[in-house]
């Protein structure tokens, strides 16, 4: 499975569109990070706990869209985005969308 | 009296733990935008044509970034008379350069030397009411090209 965000394969062509796949996830901050979270805000800083709780939660919203586009039998998503939204105080959304498609050498 | 002395004790902590973070932080995204000046950063959608025909990747990079409490009320006060948040600024640009040097890392793991179409996103996160957590995620990311050889 090849995951890029252009359009074009070098060395491959896209002989089948199938359309586009998606895949998000929604994830809540733990209390144990947010009080950390809170004391980082007086000295500022990075927040270790956010950075990795947003990238484990892209590569799952990136791994619920290769599922699907596995499932209608894609070798490649191509034109890859991520958007990122905040629901309420405390969780946001991760999503990732591409478009499936078939390539051959 | 408490809050006044509470308030200027966490002004007072937040401004010099916060300078301190932000210039040693500068330091290290100098240090390594050297270390890492090897691979190529464009945001062009098209690729240039190679000959042996390149592999491609994805990769990315993410860095949260929190304010310092001296620096929410520095902007605070330039709310009142508007003008230029240079707080805000060299937080903003510490993030979005520690985000592509991340992407920059990623992409030397795969063996890359160019990454092409980077996109960055900025979101802020906030949490209650008060804004008591005020923060920027920036995401950046891009397509690397990988010679095999």
């Amino acid at each position: 499975m090849i995951i890029t965000n252009i359009e074009i394969i070098p060395g491959k062509t896209v002989v089948k569109h199938l359309g586009m796949v998606q895949g998000n996830t929604v994830r809540a901050k733990h209390v144990g990070r947010d009080i950390m979270a809170g004391f980082k805000n007086i000295f500022g800083g990075e927040l270790k706990g956010y950075t990795e709780l947003l990238q484990e939660a892209r590569e799952e919203s990136v791994a619920r869209m290769t599922q699907q586009a596995e499932a209608i039998g894609a070798n490649a998503v191509i034109n890859v985005r991520f958007s990122t939204s905040s629901i309420t105080a405390g969780a946001a959304e991760l999503f990732a969308y591409g478009t499936a498609v078939i390539l051959e050498e | 009296m408490t809050n006044i002395i509470i308030f200027l004790v966490l002004l007072v902590l937040g401004y010099v733990f916060g300078r301190m973070a932000e210039r040693r932080h500068f330091k290290s995204i100098i240090d390594r935008e050297k270390q890492y000046k090897h691979i190529l950063c464009f945001n062009e959608r098209t690729l240039p044509v190679h000959t042996p025909i390149p592999e491609v990747s994805l990769v990315a990079g993410n860095v949260v970034i929190s304010i310092d409490y001296f620096k929410r009320i520095a902007a605070g006060l330039n709310n009142i008379f508007g003008g230029r948040v240079r707080a805000y600024e060299s937080l903003i640009e510490r993030a979005r350069r520690e985000a592509i040097l991340r992407m920059k890392e990623d992409a030397q793991q795969h063996g890359a030397q160019a990454i092409f179409n980077v996109k960055l996103e900025t979101a802020s996160i906030y949490k209650g009411r008060g804004q008591q957590i005020g923060s920027v995620e920036v995401y950046a990311y891009g397509t690397a090209l990988i010679n095999k050889s």
